[in-house]
């Protein structure tokens, strides 16, 4: 990824070669231009609207500082180009290289308008009707540049933890309310508080950034737009719980994340202190986001679960005390170090506190990453936030929570967003934060097939109900699929084994987007031959 | 064997290392394109582990590769956030007109794209957006076009 901040020096010479000095910036007025290196960003073209803008400018004789920004999050406004003007940011999207010339005539560069002109960025509404916390530098910043983080608040919650207690640390999260965000959503203090109590030489903070559900991407976003947040994060936890050794988990599907980190961490200096951080990579495996399966990964072998107890707390990654929570749970603590754990706390709703970054996905028509205080409605999210379906047609069945999250129709969709309703919904959970939208043309038996398919595909296979169930559930579903009805009991059957009998959520869970399914969506198990 | 050098000195750069056997099967990946067979032996001496183990491993994980990759490959996800806007015609596009082909298709369950689906990535390099089957035509005439 072309993370990387590139000054253009125009001296006006003719040549058909970019006159790029790559480096750090020169002591001329400048004008600064973001450029999205996100990867979605990078997916809808932002690296051929840079080249552009430095063509262009060059062409022109116009020196520019150019950064590779992470994404604000609005992904239908992307390639989103932002200029620094005396007014603040003002945003352009969604930009193609083509646009490039046009927008500099109609002076861009100084805030000009233009029919892509969004206006100040930080007005636009979706946006500004977010209450960012975990996110709020991502697409702000420059992701390589620690001083820009420095500039930008961050850096405070790890410069009040090196003046307090380990406890008093663990006691600012406890009282936060803060859960995990990986979707088991665990009181983050007390598994802090144990790995805290648990003596040892030894201990290790592990971040698991294996963000495999289906429709989330918060954790990469974050990677490739705020990594020293997430680094901050880890070097408290270290400081918490008594470690100085750190290992970030990031699945081989985020290629750019990995390189994000990496440079985060080559720039990073002292900024960490004692702590040590490396980066590892997965290797394709859903399950390895389970936390026991990422430890085995951790240590070199295959990516199987281990039985609990023990817990990773009192032994884990090479069998010492080993604090492993998600990205979104570390990266949330230099906030509540930094403004208080009543802060945090005070926003929420029931026993769900703080904030928890959204992400919308699929057929959506204004899709990506809306991070709100629990208490909003689904239907907040879907068509405030989201304007409905991307395809037009009506939304008929929304999935939340990744692969193991339920599918549920529109009349669940003024379900509030916090932990424990959606627990009262089909065994569902909210997971990572993951909302997937499908319009009035899904099959949804065709979907609990491929949950169950996916099972079988990604099982580790240590425990029979999820290796071999899963297997058994694509048979028993096509069969249903094919007409033969009465196998509706046996499915059902079938998922309840599945539910009591499997060791870890992939065999236990699968059974959620099949029997919610099942249960909202019968007419589509019906005779149908395919 | 030129291959197996490179595999030696792979080994001896990360051996030390706590749970060196991923970082090393991702150093020969990333190196040769796969993992030779004739590699096991190594990394099992140098690890102290037996070869079957180390087999395990290798053929867990989907990334691992024990057969030459083609000229490129092309992972198109597949997974929900992606089906939810056609991301199954897609796949089963790619799969048809990459089949035979000397480029390689690989299915991959979300690449963290799902408000910008379908999406593929190219080589580990490369990644593309909202692709149709259209769109995806004109990604491998240019690909084709490269070589």
């Amino acid at each position: 990824m072309k993370v990387e901040t590139i000054t253009t020096e125009s001296v006006g010479e003719s040549t058909s070669t970019l006159p790029l000095v790559r480096g750090a910036g020169k002591a001329i007025a400048r004008t600064t231009i973001f450029v999205p290196g996100d990867a979605a960003a990078l997916a809808l073209g932002a690296d051929a609207v840079a080249a552009a803008i430095a063509v262009e400018a060059a062409r022109r004789g116009i020196a520019l500082r150019l950064v590779r920004n992470g994404t604000r999050g609005m992904v239908w406004l992307e390639p989103l180009v932002e200029v620094a003007t005396p007014r603040g940011r003002i945003a352009y999207g969604p930009v193609v290289a083509a646009d490039v010339p046009g927008l500099f005539a109609a002076g861009f560069l100084a805030g000009g308008a233009h029919a892509l002109c969004l206006g100040p960025t930080d007005e636009i509404p979706w946006l500004a009707r977010q209450q960012r916390l975990a996110c709020r530098r991502i697409g702000v910043v420059d992701p390589r540049s620690l001083v820009d983080y420095i500039a930008c608040g961050g850096g405070e919650g790890l410069r009040r933890a090196r003046a307090m207690a380990p406890a008093a640390i663990v006691d600012a999260v406890t009282e936060s309310g803060l859960r995990g965000r990986g979707g088991a959503a665990f009181p983050a203090g007390i598994k802090w508080r144990t790995v805290l109590a648990t003596p040892a030489a030894q201990k290790y903070i592990v971040c698991n950034a294996d963000e495999g559900d289906s429709g989330t991407y918060s954790d990469r976003m974050l990677m490739e737009g705020d990594p020293y947040c997430l680094l901050e994060g880890m070097a408290i936890a270290g400081l918490a719980v008594g470690a100085t050794q750190g290992y970030i988990y990031v699945r081989s599907e985020y290629p750019h994340a990995v390189d994000a980190l990496n440079a985060a961490l080559a720039g990073a200096g002292d900024f960490l202190g004692d702590f040590k951080v490396e980066v590892r990579k997965g290797a394709g495996s859903y399950v390895c986001g389970e936390e026991t399966a990422l430890l085995e990964s951790l240590e070199g072998k295959r990516g199987i679960v281990r039985a609990k107890p023990p817990l990773p707390a009192i032994s884990g990654l090479f069998g010492r005390p080993t604090l492993i929570n998600n990205m979104i749970t570390l990266a949330s603590v230099p906030d509540i170090l930094a403004r208080g754990a009543a802060a945090y706390r005070e926003l929420g709703c029931g026993r769900s506190r703080g904030t928890l970054p959204f992400q919308l996905a699929g057929n959506i028509k204004y899709g990506g990453l809306v991070e709100v205080p629990f208490g909003l409605t689904l239907r907040n999210l879907l068509y405030d936030f989201g304007g409905g379906s991307r395809s037009g047609r009506p939304l008929r069945a929304v999935q939340v929570g990744g692969p193991l999250g339920a599918y549920l129709p529109a009349s669940q969709f003024d379900t509030v967003l916090d932990y424990e309703a959606f627990a009262a919904l089909d065994g569902a959970g909210l997971g990572h934060g993951g909302i997937v939208a499908f319009d009035d043309t899904v099959d949804l038996a065709r979907q609990a097939r491929y949950a169950m398919k996916f099972c079988a595909i990604e099982s580790c296979g240590k425990c029979t109900p999820c290796r071999i169930g899963s297997t058994r559930g694509v048979e028993v579903i096509d069969r249903i699929r094919a007409g033969d009805t009465r196998q509706i009991a046996l499915l059902e059957e079938l998922c309840e084994t599945m539910t009591q009998g499997s060791l870890c959520a992939m065999g236990s869970m699968t059974p959620i987007p099949v029997l919610s399914a099942l249960r909202h969506f019968p007419e589509d198990f019906g005779d149908k031959r395919t | 064997m030129e291959s197996l050098v490179t595999v030696a000195s792979i080994i001896e750069a990360h051996r030390l290392r706590p749970g060196a056997l991923l970082p090393i099967l991702h150093g020969i990946q990333d190196a040769l394109g796969f993992i030779p067979p004739e590699a096991v032996p190594l990394i099992a001496r140098d690890l102290n582990l037996s070869r079957a183990e180390i087999h395990g491993v290798i053929s867990y994980y989907a990334h691992f590769r024990q057969t030459p990759p083609g000229r490129h490959v092309v992972r198109v996800c597949c997974a929900e956030a992606c089906q939810a806007v056609g991301g199954q015609a897609l796949a089963e596009h790619a799969r048809t007109r990459l089949a035979g082909s000397e480029l390689s298709f690989e299915p991959v369950y979300c690449l963290g794209l799902c408000a910008c689906g379908p999406a593929l990535q190219i080589d580990e390099t490369t990644l593309h957006a909202q692709v149709t089957p259209e769109k995806f035509d004109a990604l491998l005439a240019a690909l084709e076009a490269a070589a």
